[in-house]
């Protein structure tokens, strides 16, 4: 879309900086055992500059889970990328062979599942699955690897690397585990990190330690991320945008601040009103009824003409359930995929 | 408190629980982990409390006394007039269908290979309180009270999504018309906009059931919007306890304060929530 | 080294267990060496109740349990009557070439079942996959006799095997290395006989195994890490399915064992099959008492082998061991 906007102004595409994360027109479809091939994401366009947090917000059903593995062409094996292009500096990585992206993952795009618990691999210790890492993308072996891995895990546990690297993963608590794939994430100085759902599973309190660990990391090591997740909580004061996917698609994307306050799309909007108050106005509100989206999650199987989120959405017109809306962009940053405001 | 005034006789009441479980195959018995000290809590009837606190502070334990399937180590646990821990296996029979459980994941506790009228009506069959026809018709009622349309009273828990199986939880919880239902971190697995619609159905069947509800959470945010008095626990205590009002805006603990600062979440969101 | 020690325990209350019911049912078994004797008109009664005597067939039973286990301290484990001498020394040899050639054949059958179901497993759905599955469900099929006997006829055919014995005539004479290829050349065929049974079964349970773990949240990381393929096969998910194959391993040590008793008869290898079976149909009590009692043995050392390799392999076993 950037690219249609700016070439309209005139600027010669040459002069033009590359993206350093581009992802275009994706479609990614599951086949089912039924011998169908069922969508998951249909025609995904976003960006991502270096050094930047891209939070992905959806829900279950809306495609985030895909995108993670997609980008690093790690879907099942019933998964496949229909078209599209993953540009990461420069190289597209949907033809490249399987050498060159065992090059990649862990070496300059590095990813942590959700589940710490299962994320790890039981009967091999953490130092050792870290240090695989590292052997797998530098000629370094022995003592200096060691002294390598070490280093490593100390950026996330400055007190006990060593203890922690001497453990197997059923010795370490969820907030130790979900460190462990953070050290392993960062091992190699990746300059993207895709972070799927990183902190579902904790504690508030552990999840709140994790997020300030992924913001001191970004400082100190430049780092982009994605990362995605379900909770609009999560995504305040720690991604520099927000990118809203329904049914495998992008509904809105835009600064996080923007996103949050001014919602555009229908369902961003909806989204956020389904939270429960915050604690501070709790009292006034206590016990009432929650704002809900009215109609069932995204069936993907189910294809619904036009817009996808039009047989949930208050503010539907006749177009809406005809054609799918294309995207309106507000500011340089903010577009909407939404006919309420021409698309 | 409003919700009191009408009877002011607690529904369910724990004092001095305790629960000590040998350390999985210790030979010598000495070595025992308190799951639960000291824990003494009253829940009015048609109110909710909350159980805030981190995994293994003892909630889920908590949970599994109170709802009769364990026996705590000491204390006393009334239900209504009786005290269930003096109780014995014969008569506990009796109360547990009034007091029922429904679970984080209702995927690994609905069968597979059941439909969801079948999954309702289990608990009927099992307690033959009802003829086969009777037994039908109110599955078939349970299932509209909680929300799934009548066109998937024949579908297997697969194809539901994951609000639709925690309200098939909820109905089968509903079926033997319980007093109490205890909500063991029932909403943690869902999306935000699933959990608003289950918050809101969880409201909606306590006013016209006139349901008591412990609500077992780590979300202080939800717990405190559901609920009218919150406890706090912390390994394995109750270490605050008291309406939601003080609770959150005098909390005396650190736990509690702790997990306020973790609710109200990094820079809060900025988006004003309206309620409808 | 308590988890050592409470195995060994273990082992060796099942091996008692094991003694007794045997030496029960071989008492129970109708007929016994001296009842061909009785036929011969030369033999008279008085000699064959003296020989009842003297090998202390005339004891209750419990007594002769006694003095069988008083002579098995003694490594002789009873007497016997065919070969008149000490049963112990004789099934020593027997049972060493009966290992020798089990403990090749599953070494090489696990050698081969890893990779070619790592490698089945790894390509599921695809042809090596299928081929894979087709040759092992075909070999799991035929019996194992007639395997044994194609065997046999293609070595006499060809004249590249020996097909009988455990070293040629004048073998004293050969050397060091000569000595190795010899046994070599009389070991190849029986053991082809035991891994060509074997090999479907290990194949499919490694596939299977490996199956399992391949779709595991771990391996894909590990993926996601970048980590190279074969490391991921070989050393991720060969680790993950440790735990039903080193099981697998243990087990299939006791089924070659009986499987080998069959391909020991047909190819005259002289282990335990051969003198087994003599021994039962001249009811030479003791050699079959001994005979049951070591292949007993065998697999409950199989067994322990693999206990002891679970603990080594799995940081969890050794975690809950240490509890308790």
């Amino acid at each position: 879309m950037n690219m249609d906007r700016e070439a309209g102004k005139g600027l010669p595409l040459v002069h033009r900086m590359r993206p350093f994360l581009e992802i275009q027109d994706l479609h990614v479809a599951y086949h089912s055992r039924a011998g169908r091939d069922v969508p998951a994401l249909a025609g995904v366009t976003f960006e991502v500059q270096a050094g930047e947090i891209l939070g992905v917000l959806g829900e279950s059903g809306s495609g985030k889970s895909t995108l993670a593995a997609a980008l690093l062409r790690l879907l099942p094996a019933n998964g496949k990328i229909q078209k599209g292009a993953v540009r990461f500096e420069g190289q597209d990585l949907l033809p490249a062979k399987p050498p060159e992206l065992e090059k990649i993952r862990g070496g300059r795009i590095a990813i942590i599942f959700q589940e710490p618990s299962m994320a790890l691999h039981p009967t091999i210790r953490v130092g050792k699955q870290i240090s695989d890492v590292v052997a797998a993308h530098e000629a370094i072996r022995g003592c200096a690897l060691r002294e390598k891995t070490l280093r490593v895990l100390t950026t996330v546990f400055p007190a006990e690397a060593q203890r922690v690297s001497e453990s197997y993963p059923h010795q370490l608590s969820g907030g130790q585990r979900q460190r462990v794939l953070m050290a392993q994430a960062i091992a190699c100085s990746p300059s993207l990190v895709i972070a799927d759902e990183p902190t579902a599973s904790l504690d508030p309190s552990t999840q709140e330690e994790i997020l300030s660990l992924f913001r001191t990391l970004r400082q100190k090591l430049n780092l982009a991320m994605i990362l995605i997740t379900h909770n609009p909580a999560i995504l305040a004061g720690l991604a520099d945008r927000i990118l809203v996917l329904y049914a495998g698609r992008v509904a809105e994307i835009g600064p996080t601040e923007e996103v949050l306050t001014l919602p555009r799309h229908p369902y961003t909007r909806a989204l956020l009103e389904c939270l429960p108050p915050r604690i501070e106005e709790e009292l006034f509100h206590r016990k009432a009824k929650l704002t809900v989206i009215p109609g069932d999650s995204p069936n993907m199987a189910r294809v619904v003409n036009g817009c996808q989120f039009g047989p949930r959405c208050i503010d539907r017109m006749d177009v809406c359930t005809a054609i799918e809306p294309a995207e309106v962009t507000f500011s340089d940053r903010h577009a909407v995929s939404c006919f309420k405001y021409g698309g | 408190m409003l919700f009191r005034c009408e009877n002011d006789q607690p529904l369910l009441r724990a004092e001095n629980l305790e629960k000590r479980y040998k350390r999985a195959d210790a030979l010598d018995s000495k070595e025992e982990v308190a799951a639960l000290s000291e824990v003494s809590f009253s829940i009015f009837p048609r109110t909710t409390l909350a159980l805030v606190g981190e995994s293994g502070s003892g909630k889920s334990t908590l949970a599994l006394c109170l709802a009769c399937l364990e026996r705590p180590t000491s204390g006393n646990i009334w239900f209504g007039e009786r005290e269930v821990t003096a109780l014995n296996e014969k008569e506990l029979r009796a109360i547990r269908p009034q007091i029922q459980l429904v679970f984080q994941d209702p995927a690994s506790s609905l069968n597979p290979g059941w439909t969801a009228l079948e999954i309702v009506s289990e608990p009927l069959l099992v307690q033959q309180r009802l003829g086969k026809q009777a037994r039908r018709a109110k599955a078939h009622a349970l299932l509209e009270q909680v929300g799934i349309p009548a066109e998937k009273a024949s579908k297997r828990p697969g194809i539901f999504s994951g609000g639709q199986r925690q309200r098939l939880a909820i109905a089968r919880a509903l079926a033997l018309e319980p007093k109490v239902l205890i909500l063991d971190e029932a909403l943690s697995a869902l999306d935000c906009s699933v959990q608003a619609q289950i918050v809101n159905l969880l409201l909606e069947l306590q006013t016209s059931l006139g349901l008591t509800y412990l609500f077992i959470s780590h979300d202080f945010a939800m717990a405190a919007h559901l609920s009218d008095q919150i406890a706090v626990m912390h390994q394995g205590r109750i270490v605050e306890t008291g309406s939601v009002e003080t609770v959150v805006h005098a909390p005396k603990h650190t736990v509690t304060q702790r997990l306020i600062t973790a609710a109200m979440g990094s820079p809060a969101l900025p988006y004003p929530p309206k309620v409808a | 080294m308590r988890y050592t020690f409470r195995r060994m325990i273990q082992a060796a209350i099942l091996l008692f267990g094991a003694s007794v019911l045997t030496f029960l049912f071989s008492a129970l078994a109708p007929g016994n060496y001296f009842d061909e004797m009785r036929l011969n008109p030369q033999i008279s009664p008085e000699t064959i109740i003296s020989l009842r005597g003297q090998y202390h067939l005339d004891r209750p039973l419990p007594v002769r349990y006694v003095q069988w286990v008083n002579s098995l301290i003694h490594g002789e484990m009873g007497f016997s009557f065919a070969y008149n001498s000490p049963v112990g020394p004789l099934l020593w040899v027997r049972a060493r070439n009966t290992l020798i050639l089990t403990l090749t054949a599953t070494l090489i059958a696990w050698a081969i079942a890893l990779p070619l179901g790592i490698w089945s497993a790894a390509t599921a759905g695809r042809w090596p996959d299928r081929v894979l599955s087709w040759a092992t469900a075909s070999f799991l099929v035929l019996p194992d006799l007639l395997l044994a006997l194609c065997l046999l006829i293609l070595a006499v055919r060809s004249g590249w095997f020996p097909t009988g014995g455990l070293v040629s005539t004048g073998f004293e004479t050969l050397l060091p290395f000569g000595k190795f290829r010899d046994i070599v050349m009389h070991l190849t065929l029986p053991v082809t006989a035991l891994v060509l049974s074997s090999l479907p079964i290990l194949i499919r349970h490694v596939r299977a195994a490996i199956g399992e773990v391949l779709g595991a949240p771990f391996l894909r990381a590990a993926e996601g890490h970048g980590i190279p393929r074969r490391r991921l096969l070989y050393r991720y998910a060969l680790r993950a399915a440790a735990n039903p194959l080193i099981s697998l391993f243990g087990f299939s040590i006791g089924a070659l064992l009986s499987g080998s008793f069959l391909v020991e008869v047909v190819m005259s290898w002289p282990g335990l099959g051969p003198l087994m079976l003599e021994a039962i149909l001249a009811r030479d009590l003791y050699v079959v008492i001994g005979g049951v009692l070591l292949s007993t043995l065998f697999l409950v050392g199989g067994n322990f082998i693999a206990d002891m390799m679970l603990y080594w392999a799995d940081p969890r076993i050794r975690t809950e061991a240490a509890t308790q």
